[in-house]
């Protein structure tokens, strides 16, 4: 089976040149099997957003290959959603049109865009908000019509860039529960990259656990196979023996990266 | 209370200047008389003289804010998205913008004639650099991260021009709409008591050359009128344009 998302001995440098250059990603291999949800954890600054990004096509490796579905990677990658870390709405457009904006863009009529935005937001739960402008609703509400945006383009690759962080624990476990669920909904499933620093969150969504080293120079150093049952409620798999185990294990190989990121921010 | 507390202050100065007036402290010929320019404001209505004077005015406001606009917001998105383009260029757009261009208005009137399209050309000259920097600021200002999001929506440059760039851009013109919709004005204003045929500032040119202050004063109030019809007008406009925007009376949920 080929991996919806390939990143093959990927390194990434900036500002070269100069003898400057700063390696963000270095010799990193990461495959997203097909149907997978895939957490990447690492210390804060470890250059996890980089892997996203390349990901995404906005940024080209300095060396290696991204693939996609089996096929390299050129400019941005049509077949993947990106749900962002901050606000990425577009404040001029009311909820509902931020969502019609994909289809519109690929040609839709105003009327089918619309049609189909509606239906998302529907289901991401804020049916009758679709009126309103970005600043008019909550961090919760934003999110919610982040993920409308992206679901409504049904890519089949999702890469999510810490996109509950900002928000408070209980909308926190409510919008992991909920994107569970449609993530779960879906056939067939999407393929998801979920970048997070928050090791509960990663265990409790995902199939399998990358842990990435400090930066510079990052890479995965560990991963795990998380093999908790499913349908799962993110709070309470929290409770489970299972759960505190893989915690443990993955804590304790993320504690010394976590340990490296704080000295080398010290010493700064 | 603070309705007639305006009131109260405005009948106190009008007051103070027709007594004044009147008892010669404040010489009628420099300073007109009240009652005097109420005449004339009302003849210039009750004949309807003013109108086609004040028709001119506002047409070349109305023209040269227009133009000044759309030159701005295209040269604007222009340099702004081409950052190399704008940094050849920008001595001469900062020199351009330094110059007092109020002085340009005799030569406009040499190359344009003593028509409506040398204030045309004046005001435009002053809106102008007033949206451009605007504009400039605008498309500097767009949040990457918007600007991804929705180039990961598959918007293509094009689109990106369209959703992205100018209503970001067009955010920051409407800010500065106030003051570009006055500076068209000043710009006609100007450039008609520089010299023309026509227009409120033509009427204050001829008035000041017979020592008509009283008419000269009529002038003033009648543009000063003027100015605050517009500015409500661009009031309403925002309302209406910029409803997406922020405000610190807008509920928010939570």
């Amino acid at each position: 089976m080929t991996a919806a998302l390939a990143l093959t001995d990927v390194t990434v440098s900036f500002g070269g040149g100069r003898g400057l250059a700063y390696t963000a990603v270095s010799d990193t291999t990461l495959h997203v099997a097909e149907g997978e949800f895939l957490s990447v954890v690492g210390p804060t600054g470890c250059g996890k957003s980089t892997l996203l990004n390349l990901a995404a096509g906005l940024l080209a490796p300095t060396q290696g290959q991204v693939e996609v579905l089996g096929t390299a990677l050129r400019g941005i990658n049509r077949r993947a959603g990106y749900l962002f870390q901050s606000d990425s709405l577009m404040p001029w457009r009311s909820a509902r049109d931020n969502v019609a904006a994909g289809p519109e863009f690929a040609g839709q009529s105003r009327a089918a865009a619309r049609e189909a935005a509606d239906a998302w937001l529907d289901r991401v739960g804020l049916r009758g908000h679709g009126a309103k402008y970005p600043h008019q609703m909550s961090g919760g509400m934003r999110k919610r019509a982040q993920l409308a945006q992206t679901l409504v383009l049904d890519p089949p690759i999702l890469l999510m860039d810490e996109p509950f962080s900002a928000l408070d624990v209980q909308t926190r476990l409510m919008m992991e529960n909920e994107l569970l669920a449609l993530w779960q909904g879906a056939t067939p499933r999407k393929s998801v990259l979920f970048i997070t620093h928050d090791l509960e969150e990663a265990i409790s969504l995902s199939d399998r656990v990358v842990v990435l080293s400090a930066g510079p120079a990052t890479r995965p150093i560990a991963e795990f196979p998380i093999d908790l049952p499913r349908p799962r409620d993110v709070a309470e798999i929290r409770m489970t023996p299972r759960f505190q185990e893989l915690q443990e294990r993955i804590w304790s190989v993320l504690r010394d990266e976590v340990l490296k990121a704080y000295q080398a921010w010290r010493a700064a | 209370m603070i309705t007639s507390a305006r009131l109260g202050i405005g009948l106190l100065l009008l007051g103070l200047w027709q007594v004044g007036s009147v008892t010669g402290v404040l010489s009628p010929l420099f300073f007109g008389r009240p009652e005097r320019i109420a005449a004339v404001i009302g003849d210039w209505f009750g004949t309807g003289d003013i109108w086609p004077h004040l028709f001119v005015t506002i047409s070349e406001t109305l023209m040269a804010f227009a133009s000044g606009t759309v030159a701005g917001v295209l040269a604007g998105l222009w340099l702004g998205l081409s950052p190399r383009t704008q940094a050849v260029l920008d001595p001469y757009i900062k020199a351009a913008n330094a110059m007092p261009r109020v002085i340009l208005a005799p030569i406009f009137a040499m190359w344009f004639g003593l028509g409506m399209a040398s204030k045309v050309a004046l005001g435009f000259t002053l809106v102008f650099f007033i949206v451009f920097f605007n504009v400039l600021q605008g498309v500097r200002e767009v949040s990457p991260t918007v600007l991804n999001a929705t180039r990961m929506l598959g918007a293509s440059r094009k689109q990106l021009l369209r959703h992205v760039y100018l209503p970001a851009a067009l955010s920051w013109v409407f800010s500065s709409l106030h003051v570009s919709v006055g500076m068209a004005f000043v710009g006609a204003v100007i450039a008609e008591y520089l010299g023309s045929a026509r227009g409120v500032g033509y009427l204050i040119l001829q008035a000041e050359g017979v020592f008509d202050v009283d008419t000269v004063f009529a002038g003033i109030v009648v543009l000063t009128g003027c100015a605050l019809v517009l500015d409500a007008g661009v009031s309403v406009a925002e309302n209406r344009l910029l409803v997406w925007q922020p405000r610190a009376d807008t509920p928010r949920d939570t």
